[in-house]
């Protein structure tokens, strides 16, 4: 099998794995990052979502052999302590009930203000219509998001 | 200080021990008392769950840590229990730390999640669990003070004397561990609660935040291989043959074993909760060293099936149930007067049918589990809502004692009642008996949707009789698959409104798998009752609130004991909804719903607004009004509301899975819809203040969503949704244009 050399949360890492393998399961079977979750495997939920070159992307749908030298951040590296101001806001509000699916909200989230500091509700609305929360905590995803622009603001 | 109403004996759930590590260790059974005999252990790695189901360890240092009993499927019991325990000991929240009390244990727990009981059930033993606790550190301070306990106060982990002399919990430990267990502790006044009824966060937030292993799927062993299970395709097919020599050859795959005889020995004695009638066939398992090889394996499988069972479409379906309505056999739930003769002598008589498709659960993850069996030892570990069926099943199943099941609960990525069913469990435990060798049996998305223990599909007929413009009588029929409501369901609004009142109920036997879905026959029943009553209101020219109402006066005062709800409290969400929501006071432009209901011990009413964007309505707001009693957790109670408000919404809006030729027609997020965030409406909740002891919440605000987005439809549209999914039907969403006036 190919051997790849993969740049995650700022570590190189080297797997023996097949080339259609999906990044989502080299992250969670070879390297341990278990934080990015399986969700649906057709890019659909966004539970998987991970940083690509600061871009928010679909772990599950993006096969290793395509993803290069690219930076790839995790939830594990978002901040080495949980402090990114996406994390604690997230905590502020308490957004979590079975908590499975936040990691790719607060993935996707962090991605999307980076790119735009200060949403509008509407703006937001959009930025996270591709993440399906099952337990439905959409009222607090929403308002965790705008907590977090003011505090990066 | 109030005196606790309980009956039985602290002395029969709550025993002590000294760690050996240093500390105070408490055990207790929340529902059942202790064997006489049987004593924690006095080393914290042996906590044993078999008999006792929770703990509490008091450390030297007055550290308090919580084995917190129950599973934790989203509805935030891990965080609302073990705060009703450190109200009554008498701790600062921030200084306990909370543990499922499962991992690393010796045995199974024999708790469960599931008809939103988990606090109800836990309010007094919880709490006198904590009592006790404190009674006991306080006389162990009195002891060595010379004083009288009762001259003791406590706050905040510290013991307080009449001199004013302190002892914190840590330092009278030791004493405490030795001492009697007391009798007869008294129970906080509600008013004097200081945790009870302040915000507390989800306890697991920081791992959360930061992407902890924490689920099943998370969960890895030493030298663990993954199973991916191909399953017949359709509900009715059996595998015939397979050829597995494409799979074998795939990077990665180890093995490929085909399962089938134990599970279907154990369908075939009923044990466990096996409903899964895919557990008909056999099975063809692809063994590999990662999850991506395993279900990669699984699609080079070639497998032949052939019918067993007849294969179900949904228009066929729907036919059954339709010819049910209309048949004469039925089981009468309740029966109060004589329906007949009021129907004969009503001056107007309404019937409507309502409909609803089958559910998939959808939990965001999907069903896995680990099971590893060794010569000694049974290990599963994962995310089940019933461990103690499970452990019973597998244990069954292999022909193996149960006290050698060890069974670890893992946070699980949703539940609504999924994983109430062992199914997975058993797999993962016939595959790993074969194989022996340590495996996590994952589901892909596909094989979560369609091997699902699905929401069945229900169709109500209701019919009411009026004379003198009165309700004379209201008969509900219920036409389902695989099984009827049960219990206290029959009681619920309106019996008890009505003099002459009928529940008849039949069903017909599917080969497709059934269970419990989020409020379980009221998801679906609250919407047909709720549309009803806005229907009868126009039907008879009356105010649809104020019908409820004069229906509620009736039932006041009643001394029928099968009643479920109370009138009063009823009346009283009512009433508030209406207020909070600017009922019948909102400008052009914004259409109004109404829908109360009761269930799980709670009581709801809910006002969905719907507004026009771009000609299309659209649900924009719901208000909320609960009576759940106390509320322990507001912060996670209104993540509960809102959430079971907003799945409620969506799914009465989106959600349908249909058959044909047995197969489910969606397998996955592509076809099949869920709401998301721009079809989120604002949710605002407003909670009863009473000090009455605390009911269900995980349920009970999703079964009234759908009538209040419904009857809010019709106002806006002029159109009566009577079956689910609303959005399978744009041209009743078409709203009329204005005549033009002149």
């Amino acid at each position: 099998m190919p051997k790849y050399n993969i740049n995650v949360n700022g570590v190189s890492k080297s797997v023996d794995v097949a080339e259609d393998t999906p990044l989502l399961w080299v992250l969670r079977d070879h390297l341990d990052l278990v934080g990015t979750k399986y969700g649906c495997g057709i890019a659909q939920c966004g539970a998987c979502t991970v940083h690509i070159g600061g871009s928010a992307v679909r772990s599950c749908s993006l096969p290793i052999a395509s993803v290069g030298d690219k930076a790839i951040t995790t939830i594990e590296g978002l901040s080495e302590d949980g402090s990114h101001p996406v994390q604690q806001a997230w905590k502020e509000v308490d957004v979590p009930q079975c908590g499975y699916c936040q990691a790719g909200q607060i993935m996707t989230a962090s991605a999307f203000l980076d790119k735009n500091p200060s949403p509008s509700s509407d703006e937001i609305k959009t930025a996270m219509h591709g993440n399906i929360c099952r337990c439905a905590a959409y009222t607090r995803i929403h308002k965790a998001v705008e907590v977090a622009a003011s505090k990066l603001g | 200080m109030s005196t606790s109403s309980i009956t039985f004996s602290r002395r029969s759930f709550i025993r002590t021990s000294s760690l050996a590590s240093g500390g105070l260790l408490i055990g207790f059974n929340l529902f059942t008392a202790c064997k006489p005999k049987v004593q924690p252990p006095v080393d914290i790695s042996k906590l044993n769950f078999n008999d006792f189901n929770a703990f509490i360890k008091i450390a030297d240092n007055g550290a308090v840590t919580i084995f917190s009993p129950n599973p934790e499927i989203g509805q935030g019991v891990k965080t609302a229990m073990p705060m009703l325990i450190a109200e009554e000991l008498d701790v600062a929240w921030n200084n306990v730390y909370v543990q499922q009390g499962i991992l690393d244990t010796e045995n199974y727990t024999r708790q469960l999640a599931g008809g939103s009981q988990s606090i109800r059930l836990g309010w007094e033993p919880l709490r006198q669990t904590g009592a006790t606790a404190r009674q006991m550190l306080v006389n162990a301070a009195a002891a060595r003070w010379g004083v009288d306990p009762s001259e003791c106060s406590t706050s905040e982990g510290v013991i307080t004397n009449a001199k004013g002399e302190t002892l914190g919990y840590g330092d009278v430990v030791k004493e405490a561990a030795t001492m009697e267990v007391p009798e007869g502790v008294t129970l906080k006044d509600p008013k004097n609660f200081k945790i009870i009824g302040t915000d507390a966060k989800n306890v697991d937030i920081d791992k959360i935040i930061t992407g902890k292993p924490l689920f099943g799927l998370d969960y890895k062993a030493e030298g663990m291989v993954y199973a991916s299970v191909l399953r017949p395709p359709a509900f009715g097919k059996v595998l015939e043959s397979y050829d597995d020599t494409d799979a074998k050859a795939m990077p990665g795959v180890l093995d490929v074993i085909k399962i089938g005889d134990k599970i279907k020995q154990l369908t075939k004695e009923g044990k466990g909760n096996w409903t899964v009638n895919m557990g008909q066939s056999d099975k063809v398992v692809v063994i590999a060293k990662s999850t991506w090889e395993a279900l990669k394996g699984k699609e080079a499988i070639k497998a032949k099936w052939v019918d067993g069972t007849p294969l179900e479409s949904t228009q066929m379906q729907d036919k059954k149930l339709l010819d049910l309505l209309d048949g004469k056999e039925f089981k009468t739930m309740r029966k109060d007067g004589d329906i007949k003769k009021a129907f004969a002598q009503a001056d107007n008589i309404l019937e409507r049918t309502y409909e609803s498709p089958f559910l998939p659960h959808n939990c965001m993850e999907p069903m896995n589990f680990f099971a590893n069996i060794t010569a000694d030892k049974i290990h599963l570990v994962g995310p089940v809502q019933t461990p103690e069926f499970a452990a019973t099943a597998v244990a069954d199943m292999l022909g193996r004692d149960v006290e050698q099941v060890h069974l670890e609960m893992t946070r699980m990525g949703g539940g609504f009642g999924r994983r109430l069913y062992g199914d997975f469990v058993y797999e993962v435990a016939e595959i790993a008996d074969a194989i022996k060798k340590p495996v996590k049996l994952v589901f892909s998305r596909e094989d979560d949707m369609n091997a699902g223990t699905y929401r069945p599909a229900i169709k109500y007929r209701i019919k009411a009789a009026v004379k003198d413009g009165e309700v004379t009588a209201y008969q509900l029929k219920e036409a389902a698959v695989n099984g009827n409501m049960y219990g206290l369901i029959p009681n619920f609004f309106p019996a008890g409104c009505i003099e002459n009142y009928q529940v008849d109920v039949a069903h017909y036997k599917s080969n497709i798998t059934t269970g419990a879905w989020r409020a379980p026959y009221t998801n679906f029943l609250a919407f047909a009752e709720q549309s009803f009553f806005d229907e009868l209101a126009e039907t008879m020219g009356v105010d649809r609130i104020q019908l409820r109402l004069d229906l509620l006066q009736k039932a006041k005062g009643s001394t029928d004991e099968r009643m479920q709800y109370s009138p009063e409290r009823m009346e009283k969400v009512i009433k508030t909804a209406v207020e909070k929501s600017g009922w019948g006071k909102q400008p052009d432009g914004i259409y109004q719903g109404f829908a109360a209901y009761y269930c799980h011990n709670s009581h709801v009413a809910e006002v969905a607004n719907v507004e026009l964007e771009n000609g299309v309505p659209v649900v924009k707001k719901v208000t909320c009004v609960v009576d759940c009693g106390i509320v322990v957790n507001p912060l996670g109670a209104i993540n509960q509301i809102e959430g079971g408000v907003i799945d409620g919404v969506g799914h009465a809006m989106y959600g349908e899975l249909t058959f044909a030729d047995g197969k489910p027609q969606s397998e996955n997020y592509d076809t099949y819809r869920l709401i998301r965030m721009r079809e989120v409406p604002k949710v605002e909740t407003h909670l009863i203040q009473n000090e009455l002891a605390p009911t269900g919440l995980g349920e009970p605000t999703l079964p009234p969503a759908g009538a209040a987005v419904a009857n809010a439809l019709k106002a806006a549209t002029g159109n009566r949704f009577t079956q689910q999914p609303f959005s399978k039907f744009p041209e009743l969403m078409k709203v009329p244009a204005k005549p033009i006036i002149g």
